[in-house]
């Protein structure tokens, strides 16, 4: 047992951070403050190896005043969520409206696909087909070569983070301007979001201010919001009013009308859409709603889950081109056709991209968006992403406790820990789980499986091996202590008091026990 | 009524008087309980790896152990759980089904099947917070949710409601898991302890000088947590206060 021992993670330990305050038992000790802490950066990608997912959220943790933050400030916003949720009498109802009208649209896509792109079409929108993340990039920088366009100014969408958009506009002479400031602040600090909705929750005003003073020259020193944003406005306006293209996400598109809705707090997808004649929408196809009267049922739902507000500032509708302008729609499949042929993961294509499970995951608000690795953190991501890319993501369904918590405050009503089940399943039987784990598990089948050598298994007082049944702690060292103490091991097991209390039938003293019945037994 | 006890695996190793108490408390109410020899495990432990093929056997040994029962009852919701919606490696014979069926956790087997209205010998002077494992919480909806909307309720504490003296304190985040989660107590240690010890942190604060529950999975390793950092409140478990156990 190593209680004591010190463990050393693979990558980098906090600096000024001892070595032994990098695992968990030193993550509950404060320790003394020292100038801003640094910010925990995400896992370090090995090509053609799983994520070590493990090893990024105990470097977070070790950081305790970001650890704090972050595990508030989503707490705070899920407790908006059931602030908001108990308004609205027809929550549940509301819920299972939104997954019916998820679940028959997806189940009727082609239809649905086909009449939107004939709406938009007559709406005077150019609709474009992208197979995958590679097809939708060279679609959009075409575009806007065609039309001499350089400079992009776009609002927040995680289908643009999923493609590596901004890596292949860079490297193709296009500029991308992100407008939405959580995102700018990641763009700035070329750090991929770590949430779907607040894209730099992670980060603290002195990051912030980091960041800003090593990319926009401002007082490193000033980690005042007000001072910050302002900094931010004034360096990046000028920029967006000299973009000649600017590009949306989408949050719904709506079939019988052929539009685009986008959800903002910002105003800033108004911004990026009607800034310059040409506006290209990225959307993924699963983003349809058959009609417009469905989406006061989405609307409803959407910022409850997510912030914990009624509705967000901007719902802003784009049916086609401003008058001598371009309207643009990409319609992205990149793996999604394939998902939706995966009996147990498909409803995944119902999610809203509301962020609301990762506001109540107790890991994730622990571990922080960015030790996933992926596009998509947090629950969701558990069964999104190992469809990108089964092995690299081999490890992230089992960075949950599957307590069901996310289940029960998706507003699309997605099983989500149900399929953190389904999926390790998966990668059980197809070698994606490291051999020790799947050699644990067979050895503990085996001794589970017969009553003789379950029995000889199990630790004793008077045993040397004071420890946990071999079938737990089965592996080169027992983690067990390293923030928790060992439970007591009792004289005698369970087992072996009701043999020598009742005797092996059971019946030796049976209704003679040590708790006699007393009156008014409800019996 | 012919009520099958299943003691799980480190309830057995590890917390003895809990499988005492509930076989204690079940006779109390004239049942006639059997505790079958050769049980070993649900399972869990394989199936929330993932690997559903190795808990076949283990399933399969439950069911030849539990299927002459009226009823079977484990102090644990986890389990009950495992048994009730994740027993599917096995041929879903009648035999199956009907095992799957009859295995109930013993909050719900006290509030909805013996409909219990009173614990007489029952008398607990403290202090207590409640804990509701997930599995029972979410899996077996032995209370109500704070995600949801719906009608407020609590088994478990409609159960410690009936024993005399005992007083319940409010944590700050009652639903909150608390890291234990099977084997990711030892695979994601260190999540799994930082979400222990901020458990343990809570309950603490709430003035809690018990925490209780119906799965000593949860307590142990939150024992473990408080333990670790040196917080003074005890653990106990649901089946030993309702039956009769005072401190």
């Amino acid at each position: 047992m190593s209680a004591a021992t010190p463990q050393t993670p693979a990558g980098k330990s906090p600096e000024g951070a001892p070595e032994h305050l990098t695992h968990a038992a030193g993550a509950s000790v404060t320790m003394p403050p020292r100038g801003p802490e640094e910010q925990p950066r995400g896992p370090v990608i090995r090509p053609g190896r799983p994520v070590d997912q493990s090893e990024a959220a105990k470097r977070f943790m070790a950081a305790p005043q970001h650890l704090a933050m972050h595990d508030q400030r989503l707490w705070d916003l899920r407790q908006k969520r059931d602030r908001q949720m108990h308004g609205i009498e027809e929550w549940e109802e509301l819920r299972q409206l939104a997954s019916d009208i998820k679940m028959h649209t997806l189940t009727h896509l082609d239809h649905y696909l086909a009449e939107f792109e004939r709406n938009a079409l007559a709406n005077g929108v150019k609709v474009h087909w992208a197979r995958d993340a590679g097809e939708h990039n060279a679609i959009v920088v075409d575009i806007m070569r065609a039309r001499g366009a350089k400079r992009l100014i776009k609002s927040k969408s995680m289908l643009t983070e999923e493609c590596g958009f901004r890596e292949y506009a860079a490297e193709h002479g296009v500029e991308v301007i992100e407008t939405d400031l959580g995102e700018r602040i990641q763009q700035l600090d070329d750090e991929a979001p770590s949430h779907v909705v607040v894209p730099s929750v992670h980060k603290l005003r002195t990051d912030v201010a980091a960041v800003f003073a090593r990319t926009l020259g401002t007082d490193p020193d000033n980690a005042d919001a007000g001072y910050l944003a302002e900094q931010q406005r004034e360096t990046t306006r000028p920029l967006i009013l000299s973009a000649d293209a600017g590009m949306t996400g989408c949050n719904f598109a709506v079939a019988e009308t052929g539009s685009v809705v986008v959800c903002t707090n910002e105003g800033n997808a108004d911004l990026s859409a009607n800034t310059t004649g040409l506006h290209i929408v990225s959307m993924g196809i699963e983003k349809l709603i058959p009609k417009l009267e469905n989406l006061a049922v989405f609307v409803r739902l959407l910022s409850r889950s997510a912030l914990g507000s009624p509705i967000t500032q901007y719902t802003s509708h784009f049916r086609g081109p401003r008058k001598g302008g371009e309207m643009h729609i990409v319609l992205v499949d990149n793996g999604r056709t394939d998902r939706l042929g995966m009996e147990q993961f498909w409803t995944s294509l119902k999610c809203i991209r509301c962020g609301a499970c990762m506001n109540t995951c107790p890991v994730f608000r622990r571990s922080g968006g960015l030790s996933y690795g992926a596009t998509y953190t947090g629950p969701i991501g558990l069964i999104i992403d190992p469809t990108f890319n089964r092995h690299k993501y081999s490890t992230l369904p089992f960075a949950s406790t599957m307590n069901g918590s996310c289940t029960n405050v998706c507003p699309v009503k997605i099983n989500i820990h149900e399929q953190i089940a389904g999926w390790r399943k998966v990668l059980s039987e197809n070698h994606e789980i490291p051999a020790f784990k799947k050699n644990m598990m067979k050895a503990a089948g085996a001794i589970l499986s017969s009553p003789r050598l379950y029995r000889a298994s199990l630790p004793l007082a008077d045993s040397a091996l004071r420890h946990l049944p071999r079938f737990i702690i089965y592996n080169r060292m027992n983690t067990w202590t390293r923030g928790r103490e060992m439970p007591h091991t009792p004289r005698e097991t369970f087992h072996q008091w009701y043999k020598r209390e009742r005797g092996k039938d059971g019946k030796k003293g049976k209704g003679s026990g040590p708790s006699p019945k007393v009156e008014g037994d409800a019996s | 009524m012919r009520v099958g006890l299943f003691v799980p695996c480190y309830v057995d190793a590890f917390h003895p008087e809990v499988g005492q108490a509930t076989l204690e408390l079940l006779e109390r109410f004239g049942l006639d309980v059997d505790y079958p020899f050769d049980q070993t495990c649900c399972g869990q432990p394989m199936t929330n790896t993932g690997c559903h093929e190795e808990s076949r056997a283990t399933e399969e040994l439950f069911v030849k152990n539990f299927s002459e029962y009226d009823y079977i009852v484990a102090p644990s919701g986890s389990c009950v759980n495992q048994v009730r919606r994740n027993f599917t490696a096995l041929e879903q014979t009648e035999e199956v089904t009907a095992v799957r069926a009859k295995t109930f956790e013993l909050v719900e087997f006290l509030h909805d099947v013996l409909k219990v209205d009173a614990f007489p010998w029952a008398e607990f002077p403290h202090k207590v917070a409640l804990h509701n494992n997930c599995n029972a919480l979410r899996g077996l909806n032995i209370a109500s949710m704070s995600e949801l909307r719906n009608e407020r309720y609590s088994k478990p504490k409609d159960l410690l409601g009936k024993v005399r003296g005992l007083e319940f304190v409010d944590i700050a985040r009652p639903d909150e898991c608390c890291g234990f989660g099977g084997t990711f107590s030892v695979f994601e240690e260190g999540i799994s302890s930082r979400m222990g010890q901020d458990k343990a942190r809570d309950q603490a604060r709430s003035g809690a000088e018990y925490v209780t529950s119906s799965d000593s999975s949860c307590l142990m390793h939150q024992e473990g947590c408080a333990l670790r950092l040196q917080l003074g409140q005890k653990y106990i478990h649901i089946s030993q206060i309702l039956n009769g156990s005072r401190a």
